[in-house]
C-alpha cells in the first residue's frame, strides 16, 4: 500500500516548484528542477496507479476534512491512466526543452517559461485527480493560464497574437463551466463528484440541471477543442515553442476529453445524457463533424505544424465517437485511442520541432529533400506518421480497429466508413509531408543542416518507439482503457 | 406579480450582465474593450452564485446571538476563490495587450490582421 498522502504530492511537489524556478539564477537550473521534479511526479503516478484496488479508487481528503465537505483526491482506472500518460509526456519533453526552448525563447524569460511547464503540469495533474468540480475548475485555470502564457512566450509576434486569442476562448470556455456548476450546486447542494452522482438523478428532469449540463458540456468542449469550437487550437499549437506544442498535444485536450468524461459518466450519468436527453446525439455529430472537417483541412495546410494541428481536431473527433456510443466498446476505444493519439502527435510534433530547430521554418516548401540532411528526424516523422494514418503495427492501427469494431457492434455503419475514409485522408496529408521530404530534391539555396541535436532526437525516437511497442504488445494499453471503461459504465448505471 | 419577475432579480442582473459583456466581447474589435467585455461576463457569475446563496431572511454569515438564520456562505468562499482566477485572467490578458502593442503598434484586430498578412 503507497502512502496516500502522495497523492497530494503529485500537484503539490509541481506547484511549489514552480516559484522556485522563477527565482533560480541562469538558464540550466530552472530547467534541471522543472526536468527532475517532472520525473519524480511520474514516478510517483507510477507507484500510485500500481497501488490503484481492482475495483474502487484511492481516496484522499485534503486537510483531512472528510467528503462530500471537504476537498477528495480519488485515484482510480481511468485517472491513473490520464495521470501517468501527462507525467510520461512532460518527462520526455522536457529533456528535449533544454536545446529546443533555449532556441525558441528569449534567455531571460527561461525561468518563466520552466515555471509555467511546472504550473500547467499540475494544473493537469490536479484536474485528472480531483474528485471535486469546483476544485477541478480552478485547477483548469491553473493549466490554460500557464499554457496562454507558455504559447505567448515563443520569439515571434504571432504567438503573442494566438496566446490571447487562445486566452479569450479559454476563458469563455471556464466561465461557462463555472456557471454550470453552480447551477449543479443550486440544485443538489453539492460539488463532490460522488456525492453529486448520488443526488443528481432525483432533480434530473428539471431544467436547471439540463442548462447546468448544458453548459459544462460547452465549456469543456471548448478546452477540448472539440468542432465547432476549435477555433483557438490551429493558431496555438503553430505558433507555440515546439516544446510546448507537443506537450499540449499529448496532455492539454486529453485531460479535457478526461472531464469530460467524467462528467458524463461519473457525475451527470450515462443514462441522463444518452437517454433522458438528446446531448448524446449532439456530441455524436460534432465529432462526425470533427473527423470529417478536420482531416480535410489537414490536407490544404502549408505549415506542417498547422497541419498537425488540424490533424488534432480530427483525432479529438475520434475520441469523442468513442464516448458517445456510451458502450464499454466504444468507451475502450476513446481511452485507447487518446493514449495512442497522445503518443502518435506528441511523437510528430516534437519531429516538427527538430525541423524548426535546424531550418527555422516548418513550410513544406522549404523542408524540401529533408530527408537526406536530417533521415533520423524525418524517418521518425514518418513512423509516426503511420501510425497517425493507422497502419499496423503501430499504436494507432490499434485504436482505430478499436473504434471500427466498436461502431460495427453498435451499428453504426456510415461512422465505421467515415473512420476508413478519414484514415485515407489521413495517409494524404501525411504523404504530402513525407514526399516532400523524401521524394523531392533539396531545395536550391538553401544551406546545408545538420541533424537534430541528440537531446532532442532521443525523446523524439522514444515516443516513436513506443508507437510501435504499444501496436505489438497491446496487453498493457487495451487492458488499462478497458478497466477504465467498465468503472465509468459501471460507475454510472 | 409573478414572483419569478421581481424577487428572483439577482438572475435578472446576472443575465442581463452576462449578455452585456458577451455581446461586448465578440462585437468589438479593441482588445481592451474584449478584455472589459470578458470581465463584465465573469463578473455576471459571481453575481449569480451570490444570488444562489440567499437565504430568505437570512443574515450575513457571521455567527452572532440572536440569528439563527444566515444567507449560505459557500457560494461567497467560492466565488472568493473565481475573483482570484478572474484577477489573475485579465492580468495576463492585458499584459498580452502590452506585449501586442509593442510588437504590432496597434491594438485593434483588424490591423493586427492586416499587419500579419503583410508578414
Amino acid at each position: 500500500m503507497t502512502d496516500l498522502n502522495s497523492l497530494a504530492l503529485l500537484v503539490v511537489i509541481p506547484l511549489l516548484s514552480a516559484p522556485v524556478c522563477l527565482l533560480l539564477p541562469g538558464e540550466r537550473l530552472p530547467w534541471l528542477l522543472a526536468t527532475t521534479v517532472t520525473w519524480l511526479v511520474l514516478v510517483l503516478a507510477l507507484m500510485l496507479s500500481a497501488g490503484i484496488p481492482e475495483q474502487g479508487s484511492l481516496d484522499y481528503a485534503m486537510g483531512g476534512w472528510a467528503p462530500p465537505w471537504g476537498i477528495e483526491y480519488r485515484l482510480d482506472a481511468f485517472n491513473g491512466f490520464v495521470a501517468i500518460l501527462v507525467a510520461t509526456i512532460g518527462a520526455l519533453v522536457l529533456p528535449y526543452a533544454a536545446a529546443s526552448v533555449a532556441a525558441e525563447v528569449a534567455p531571460s524569460k527561461l525561468p518563466g517559461f520552466y515555471a509555467a511547464f511546472l504550473l500547467l503540469l499540475a494544473g493537469l495533474l490536479g484536474t485528472t485527480i480531483t474528485g471535486d468540480i469546483f476544485n477541478l475548475f480552478v485547477f483548469l485555470e491553473i493549466s490554460s493560464l500557464s499554457s496562454y502564457i507558455l504559447v505567448s512566450l515563443a520569439d515571434r509576434r504571432r504567438a503573442l497574437v494566438s496566446a490571447y486569442q487562445y486566452l479569450i476562448l479559454g476563458t469563455i470556455g471556464a466561465t461557462f463551466i463555472l456557471i454550470g456548476t453552480g447551477l449543479a450546486y443550486a440544485m443538489t447542494g453539492t460539488l463532490n463528484m460522488a456525492d453529486l452522482a448520488a443526488r443528481l438523478p432525483a432533480v434530473a428532469a428539471t431544467s436547471t440541471v439540463h442548462t447546468a449540463f448544458a453548459f459544462i458540456a460547452i465549456g469543456v468542449s471548448i478546452k477540448l477543442a472539440l468542432f465547432p469550437l476549435h477555433l483557438w487550437l490551429p493558431n496555438a499549437y503553430t505558433e507555440a515553442p515546439s516544446a510546448v506544442a507537443a506537450f499540449l498535444a499529448g496532455t492539454a485536450t486529453k485531460v479535457a476529453f478526461y472531464v469530460l468524461t467524467r462528467f458524463i459518466f461519473s457525475v451527470f450519468g450515462a443514462v441522463f445524457v444518452f437517454k433522458l436527453t438528446p446531448f448524446g446525439w449532439a456530441f455524436t455529430t460534432m465529432a462526425l463533424a470533427a473527423i470529417c472537417l478536420g482531416s480535410v483541412a489537414a490536407i490544404f495546410q502549408d505549415n506542417v505544424k498547422r497541419l498537425l494541428a488540424w490533424s488534432s481536431i480530427a483525432q479529438i473527433g475520434y475520441t469523442v465517437l468513442g464516448l458517445s456510443m456510451a458502450t464499454v466498446a466504444g468507451l475502450t476505444a476513446g481511452v485507447l485511442h487518446l493514449f495512442n493519439h497522445a503518443l502518435i502527435k506528441s511523437a510528430l510534433f516534437l519531429a516538427a520541432g527538430c525541423i524548426f530547430y535546424r531550418l527555422k521554418s516548418v513550410d513544406l516548401v522549404s523542408i524540401t529533400g529533408l530527408g537526406r540532411q536530417m533521415p533520423w528526424t524525418m524517418s521518425a516523422f514518418t513512423l509516426a506518421g503511420l501510425s497517425l494514418i493507422g497502419l499496423p503495427p503501430t499504436a494507432g492501427f490499434i485504436s482505430k480497429w478499436y473504434l471500427l469494431t466498436a461502431a460495427l457492434e453498435r451499428g453504426w455503419w456510415p461512422a465505421a466508413i467515415l473512420i476508413l475514409v478519414t484514415s485515407l485522408l489521413a495517409a494524404v496529408y501525411i504523404w504530402r509531408v513525407v514526399e516532400s521530404a523524401w521524394l523531392k530534391p533539396i531545395a536550391i539555396g538553401r544551406a546545408p543542416v545538420t541533424e537534430a541535436p541528440l537531446s532532442m532526437l532521443v525523446p523524439t525516437w522514444a515516443l516513436v518507439l513506443a508507437n510501435i511497442y504499444f501496436g505489438l504488445d497491446t496487453s498493457f494499453t487495451t487492458g488499462l482503457a478497458g478497466r477504465a471503461a467498465e468503472t465509468l459504465i459501471g460507475g454510472s448505471r | 406579480m409573478d414572483p419569478i419577475l421581481f424577487e428572483r432579480y439577482p438572475y435578472w442582473i446576472a443575465i442581463l450582465l452576462m449578455m452585456i459583456g458577451f455581446y461586448t466581447l465578440i462585437s468589438r474589435g479593441n482588445l481592451i474593450k474584449q478584455v472589459v467585455g470578458l470581465n463584465i461576463f465573469q463578473t455576471s457569475v459571481f453575481i449569480l452564485y451570490i444570488g444562489l446563496g440567499n437565504v430568505e431572511g437570512g443574515a450575513a454569515p457571521i455567527l452572532r446571538a440572536g440569528t439563527d438564520v444566515y444567507s449560505n456562505p459557500l457560494p461567497h468562499v467560492l466565488i472568493l476563490t473565481s475573483i482570484v482566477v478572474g484577477i489573475a485572467t485579465t492580468a495576463l490578458a492585458l499584459g498580452l495587450v502590452v506585449r501586442i502593442r509593442e510588437a504590432y503598434g496597434s491594438i485593434e484586430e483588424d490591423e493586427i490582421r492586416a499587419k500579419d498578412a503583410d508578414g
